[in-house]
């Protein structure tokens, strides 16, 4: 025996000339994996009806998936409509105002002290309150009733698709969504009602501004939101207002802190990430559909990986012929990823069409699914995690064959 | 050494002094202890290019352990293998692939090829492992004497057609030694005797080193030498 050390052999050997002996075309170039995906794409196509399996079970994964951050999305996006709809640089709420929807009453002086702050351009009241709604069939639903200046319109309602906003400037007058329209037992505009006791009327509709909370929103002036909630004219639990041209925020924001020292002043985005962490994680809404969403990628990888472990032990002689010919562990793994890749790609098309069309459906429910652009790339991703992790076991299989089983009978 | 038998032509090319394949004092032992097996025992002999040696025996005599040897597929407890000059001992798998690849071709008793791939593909798999331009595929497969079959897949193919298909596999690349197991055993008659032919003429036509285990007197017949194995010894 003459002791071979691969690494340093007396002449030229197998174990460090071959890879640079080869072509160069044979290390490097696309077409070297040519046949490695054509493998690829013709093992699973080879059984069909497996293959088929793999797909629903990917699309099935996407799809829930989808479903669940669209949820998300779409329970986050509710909780900060309002909120990021409006053209307010600041909130200032009573001390200890957890969310948007639930903010303690605000003293009377809050709206001068803010308007005395260097910086402030302009500050007015709006009035977020709960209050029950009679429906005109009979019975009561909860409502949530923002009212806001007219003359300024900076949180006021948007995207009417019956009335006019100057409507609201009828005494009793209100908006609500077209979405509540049956919870509310409105069948359209015109239709009477009380709010709270007191007389209310529905003079237009508004589309696709839903409430996270169970209760609808219903847009009116300011001060009949405050005869709704039997307040004075003075009397609300927000002051919202803009900053003059120049000023900083941050700046502003610290001055209006000290200037209202029982209060708390937010920027918007501020009280819009304090209110979706509230409504998605403290009640945990957001935790249970983002579970769900891992389960989803759970039972996804399990599917993906039974079904591509089970591919490679069909194909383990196969496997075993090329070790014995020479294949490198890379060409190998080319295959097996290349299953993964294939399978990603094949299952989350289906599965991104059908979560889209389910978004597309959820546009008229009270609960909307959010599928942007970036979560359907998002998702392609993790789909493509989620085969290429199934396919570990695959692989570590197909490389502990020992190639001699091809002449092993 | 068994000559040329008459049926087949003489070699064009003329069998080189340098070995191909050489086996030295190969030794193989299976477990340990009481419940060893020797498989093999202090085996020599040297295949060269334009060579065709048969490796024949009783079933279970070592033959199938010596070829995988031969093909740095199985360590020798003890022996040389030599591929063309240089040892196999001490490299490690990646090495000994990498040998195979650039140097040997395989033809499988029950072919072993891609049952979803086109005899055609089957072929090209084997030119893109060995860096080869993929259109060479069709040229192996006109040669083996399948350029109508090039877009059939294997179930598509008959027995003999099929093992002609994993020999155009062998020769992509251009390898030095083919080692083959029992390419005929799962012939009939006429397709073994076309198999038989082409392993001659790759032998003393085309200059290429190559081992042969089988039980077909009809190879053996073919071969310049016949090397018989009885309980892992060499006995003639």
């Amino acid at each position: 025996m003459n002791g071979t050390d691969p690494l340093r052999p007396p002449t030229p050997s197998f174990g460090t000339v071959p890879r640079s002996a080869l072509p160069v075309a044979a290390r490097f170039g696309p077409w070297r994996t040519r046949m490695a995906w054509l493998l690829a794409w013709r093992n699973l196509a080879h059984d069909r009806s497996r293959f088929a399996v793999t797909l629903v079970g990917i699309v099935f994964a996407v799809v829930l998936i989808a479903m669940q951050v669209g949820l998300f999305l779409g329970f986050s996006d509710a909780t900060t409509v309002i909120i990021l709809h409006s053209r307010a640089d600041f909130w200032i709420a009573a001390r200890g105002t957890q969310n948007f929807e639930m903010a303690l009453p605000l003293d009377k002086q809050a709206l001068y002290q803010a308007r005395s702050v260097p910086g402030v351009a302009h500050a007015e009241r709006l009035l977020v309150q709960f209050g029950p709604w009679k429906k005109p069939g009979g019975g009561n639903e909860g409502v949530l009733v923002v009212g806001s200046d007219l003359n300024t319109g900076l949180a006021g309602p948007w995207n009417l698709v019956a009335g006019r906003l100057e409507d609201l400037r009828q005494p009793d007058a209100v908006l609500i969504d077209r979405v509540y329209m049956d919870k509310l037992g409105v069948s359209g505009t015109g239709v009477a009602t009380e709010i709270n006791g007191r007389r209310a009327r529905v003079v237009g509709l508004t589309q696709g501004i839903r409430s996270f909370t169970t209760s609808p929103w219903i847009f009116t002036a300011l001060r009949t939101g405050q005869r709704f909630a039997g307040l004075d004219a003075e009397q609300s639990n927000y002051v919202i207002g803009t900053f003059a041209p120049g000023a900083d925020p941050a700046r502003v924001r610290a001055d209006l802190t000290r200037a209202l020292p029982r209060a708390d002043v937010y920027l918007s985005a501020q009280l819009a990430e304090r209110t979706r962490d509230y409504w998605m994680f403290t009640t945990g809404a957001g935790a249970s559909v983002l579970v769900s969403a891992v389960l989803g990628l759970l039972v996804g990888s399990v599917i993906v990986a039974q079904v591509l472990y089970a591919t490679t032990v069909d194909h383990l002689t196969e496997f075993g012929t090329l070790r014995a010919m020479g294949a490198p562990r890379t060409f190998i793994y080319k295959i097996i990823l290349g299953q993964a890749a294939i399978s990603a790609t094949l299952g989350h098309i289906p599965g991104a069409l059908v979560a889209m069309a389910l978004a597309k459906g959820s546009e008229l429910a009270a609960a909307v699914i959010l599928i942007p652009l970036g979560l359907v790339l998002g998702l392609y991703w993790v789909t493509l995690a989620m085969c290429i992790l199934a396919s570990l076991v695959s692989i570590r299989k197909a490389m502990g064959i020992d190639p001699a089983m091809v002449f092993q009978r | 050494m068994t000559p040329p038998t008459a049926s087949h032509e003489p070699p064009t090319l003329p069998i080189a002094d340098t070995p191909a394949l050489e086996a030295q004092g190969v030794t193989m032992v299976y477990g340990s202890g009481a419940t060893s097996v020797q498989a093999l025992i202090d085996v020599d002999f040297a295949v060269r290019p334009g060579e065709i040696l048969s490796l024949m025996g009783p079933s279970g005599s070592g033959k199938t352990t010596l070829l995988m040897i031969l093909g740095g597929l199985l360590h020798a407890t003890c022996g040389v293998v030599r591929v063309e000059g240089l040892s196999l001992e001490g490299l490690p798998d990646s090495a000994l692939a990498r040998m195979r690849l650039a140097r040997m071709g395989f033809v499988f008793q029950s072919y072993n090829l891609f049952p979803a791939l086109t005899a055609l593909e089957n072929v090209q798999v084997a030119l893109e492992l060995k860096g080869r331009d993929l259109a060479e595929g069709a040229d192996l497969l006109t040669r083996v004497g399948l350029a109508g079959r090039l877009r059939n897949r294997p179930k598509q193919l008959s027995g003999g057609e099929k093992q002609r298909v994993a020999i155009a596999r062998a020769l992509a690349g251009d390898p030095a030694i083919l080692l083959a197991d029992e390419p005929t055993a799962a012939l009939d008659s006429a397709n073994g005797r076309a198999v038989v032919k082409l392993l001659g003429e790759l032998a003393h036509d085309l200059g290429r080193a190559v081992v042969v285990v089988t039980h077909d007197l009809r190879i053996g017949d073919l071969s310049d030498r016949v090397v018989r194995i009885e309980d892992g010894r060499i006995v003639e």
